[in-house]
């Protein structure tokens, strides 16, 4: 008898029934926004923040290099020697005091250059400040060598190279960072699905360890229908869940920025530095231009139809890790000895590919991590939009379907003989022995 | 009379612990089987065979006839020692969902889970959580879940536990009530007094061995010792005593009545009728008791699992 859909129908419902699902689902968006929010909004705070930047430039050289920026002024302090240009300084509160020496040689001026403030400076204020004065002394090391102003000015060159595979595609930077993004994305959705709602089936797992149903149910189904049925239940689950919070996050985020007028994407964060460079190359309309090719040139539906495979791969193959560790165990405070091998590789893929896959997407590491079971979903998910030969995709899929249906016979036979243990809390060696049973 | 179940030899290893050893039993049509033992006798172990939960490593078992299949599953009622229902899920959904897994329609169920509901008056229980019930209630329901898709095979393992005298009397009454319905019950228990009510057929497992089985009263028959418990009375009482003492094999023996001297368990020789033994006593002395001691359930059991 099959009772698999009456299973999944229970679980799903269960699940989505329980009041404090349904808490999460509307309260997790509007959390996430309104620190998304915040930080924006501190962000923006920081960066209105005016400045004053005294300059004591015995020199005379660098005076005019500082030109006043939205946040930032700049005085020149003339005529006053160091330490009561610092008592000055200190006085007037200013953010801190830019002193160059006085030196004999153009060479040495840039090893008498000397930032004093309260506290320690912004990172970006100085390199700000330092590329300023490494552009002047550039100048005006070429002009002493007979080089006009004029000539160093034609000799700058905008360069951005053009990138074209053999096959004729062609491809940019911003190419790359939305190949970034989709991959990133993926990866990441599928890491944070198999936390979630792995953890979710392996409570329940245990509910109904700790209920004692588990006997009653087990005399009318099979085991394993009823650890797939769980599976699948609390993933549909977790899809309506994801799905709400995909489109309640989208409508919010555009009510909130809307209203407070933040603008979410002058969030400053290292990888959007990434994004800026590449978009300071270009102009406006060219880069929504090369964003629509961008998309346009990802293999769209070998991404879609990999993400559905390596997914649902993936993700069953954790879960049934997840409910075998349920049935293991009498409370969830036991489950921590075996939680850590399943989080090991979990872990690893995302370092992989995060750290690998950026780098060198078709390197040695990030192709063999692409084709170990246990991380290839994450990593071939973040390949994938650079473009994987489709033999890598096939092997890899193989090679996870193939493990899956292993862990799910060994995760079926430790759930069979574990469901039915109360007790003791049970070793590694006892695992290994009930698969003999 | 057919038998409706049949285990021949069945044995069961669980890594080096036999939790089952050759263990053969035979449950006729229609009939009340007491499955009894000691803790970890192998009783839980047999039981889960039977309902497909664990498979023998050797022997087979038959249902009326047919090598158990998956499709056994609804002909067998189970009710398990350890036993419970999702907490957080209310009554009505939970008992559907439960006899829709035993096969049941849900129209099918709905109906008869209404009969049920009004036979034990707990109609106003559907939509509560299991929570929300005592122990005794949501055994209840338990008890209803076990019997609804009507099987052929009832398997009851302590169904009394966390009833109160009243409650256990009626679910002692609907387990009788289904046995007159036609449906064949397995009993496993530990409660000596309710195999001496209900069965009619017992098997004693001990140490993953089968030690005893057969119908109780043929069991009684043969553990039987010709003893007879007599309360006498009689103006000279020490003479009677000595009498009878020369001429039976005499044991003290304690009952309560309401004005007896001498009370007495006296055995007596096969070759002696019970009619020989009575005349002669009441040519000695006033008569006010005389009863064959016949050996209870418990007494058997801690007999036959001692000598073992």
């Amino acid at each position: 008898m099959n009772h698999l859909p009456l299973i999944i129908k229970r679980e799903y419902l269960t699940k989505v029934k329980n009041k404090s699902f349904i808490v999460m689902t509307f309260l997790s968006p509007l959390i996430m926004i309104a620190l998304i929010a915040v930080v924006a909004y501190l962000s923006q705070l920081n960066n209105d923040k005016q400045r004053t930047i005294s300059v004591l430039d015995e020199t005379g050289y660098l005076k005019d290099v500082f030109q006043n920026t939205e946040n930032t002024t700049y005085t020149n302090l003339n005529d006053l020697d160091l330490e009561t240009a610092k008592t000055l300084v200190k006085e007037k509160e200013d953010y801190g005091l830019l002193y160059i020496a006085k030196v004999d040689s153009l060479e040495d001026i840039a090893k008498n250059v000397k930032f004093y403030s309260e506290e320690s400076p912004s990172l970006t204020i100085i390199s700000g400040l330092e590329r300023r004065i490494e552009k002047r002394l550039r100048e005006m090391k070429l002009q002493k060598d007979g080089v006009t102003l004029a000539q160093i000015e034609a000799s700058k060159t905008d360069i951005d190279i053009a990138q074209e595979s053999f096959e004729g595609e062609k491809s940019s930077k911003i190419d790359n960072i939305v190949k970034l993004a989709f991959g990133g994305i993926a990866g990441y959705l599928l890491f944070m699905f198999i936390i979630i709602y792995g953890n979710m089936i392996m409570r329940s797992v245990i509910e109904e360890k700790t209920s004692r149903i588990i006997e009653v149910i087990i005399s009318s189904v099979k085991p394993i229908q009823l650890m797939m049925g769980k599976i699948i239940g609390t993933s549909l689950a977790g899809v309506t869940q994801f799905a709400i919070w995909v489109v309640l996050g989208g409508v919010l985020m555009i009510v909130v920025s809307a209203i407070f007028g933040i603008d979410m994407a002058q969030m400053q964060t290292p990888q959007q530095e990434m994004v800026n460079q590449a978009i300071q190359a270009e102009g406006a309309q060219a880069i929504a231009e090369n964003m629509l090719t961008a998309i346009n040139n990802l293999p769209i539906a070998n991404l879609i139809i990999a993400f559905i495979f390596f997914f649902i791969g993936g993700y069953l193959l954790y879960s049934s890790l997840y409910a075998a560790i349920g049935a293991a165990v009498d409370n969830e405070t036991d489950t921590q000895q075996f939680m850590l091998p399943i989080l090991m590789p979990l872990i690893l893929a995302v370092y992989v590919g995060v750290f690998t896959v950026i780098e060198d997407p078709h390197g040695t590491v990030s192709t063999v991590f692409s084709f170990i079971p246990f991380t290839s979903p994450v990593v071939m998910l973040m390949r994938i939009p650079f473009g994987v030969p489709l033999w890598q995709q096939g092997l890899s899929l193989i090679l996870l379907i193939g493990t899956f249906m292993f862990a799910v016979w060994f995760a079926a036979k430790i759930y069979r003989v574990g469901i039915l243990m109360y007790g003791k809390k049970p070793t590694y060696k006892e695992l290994f022995k009930w698969l003999k049973y | 009379m057919n038998d409706l179940l049949v285990a021949d030899s069945v044995s069961k290893n669980f890594g080096n612990f036999k939790a089952l050893n050759q263990v053969s039993i035979a449950v006729p049509q229609g009939s009340i089987f007491g499955l009894l033992g000691p803790n970890g006798a192998g009783k839980t172990t047999l039981i889960r065979i039977i309902n497909q939960i664990t498979m023998p490593d050797q022997g087979n078992v038959l249902l009326d006839g047919q090598p158990l299949k998956p499709e056994h599953i609804k002909d067998i009622g189970y009710l398990p020692e350890e036993r419970g229902l999702y907490k957080s899920m209310k009554v009505g959904e939970q008992c559907l969902y439960l006899a829709q897994l035993k096969g049941l329609t849900k129209a099918e169920a709905k109906s008869r889970l209404k009969y049920w509901f009004d036979k034990l008056e707990i109609g106003d229980w559907w939509n509560k959580k299991i929570q929300e019930l005592s122990k005794g209630q949501a055994q209840k329901i338990q008890f209803i879940v076990t019997v609804l898709h009507k099987p052929k095979l009832l398997i009851f393992d302590e169904p009394f536990s966390g009833f109160d005298p009243i409650n256990a009397n009626i679910i002692k009454d609907e387990i009788l009530q289904l046995r007159d319905e036609g449906a064949t019950v397995i009993f496993s228990t530990h409660r000596m007094e309710s195999v001496e009510e209900l069965c009619d057929h017992i098997a004693l497992i001990h140490k993953s061995n089968k030690i005893l089985d057969g119908k109780l009263n043929d069991i009684k028959r043969q553990y039987k010792t010709n003893t007879f418990e007599v309360g006498l009375q009689s103006d000279r009482s020490d003479a009677v005593l000595t009498e009878i003492k020369n001429k039976f094999e005499v044991l003290p023996a304690t009952f309560r009545n309401l004005n007896d001297d001498i009370k007495l368990n006296i055995k007596i020789n096969e070759n002696i009728s019970s009619n020989d033994l009575l005349s002669f006593l009441t040519s000695k002395a006033e008569v006010h008791h005389f009863m064959e001691v016949i050996p209870t359930a418990n007494d058997i059991f801690i007999q036959t699992v001692k000598n073992n």
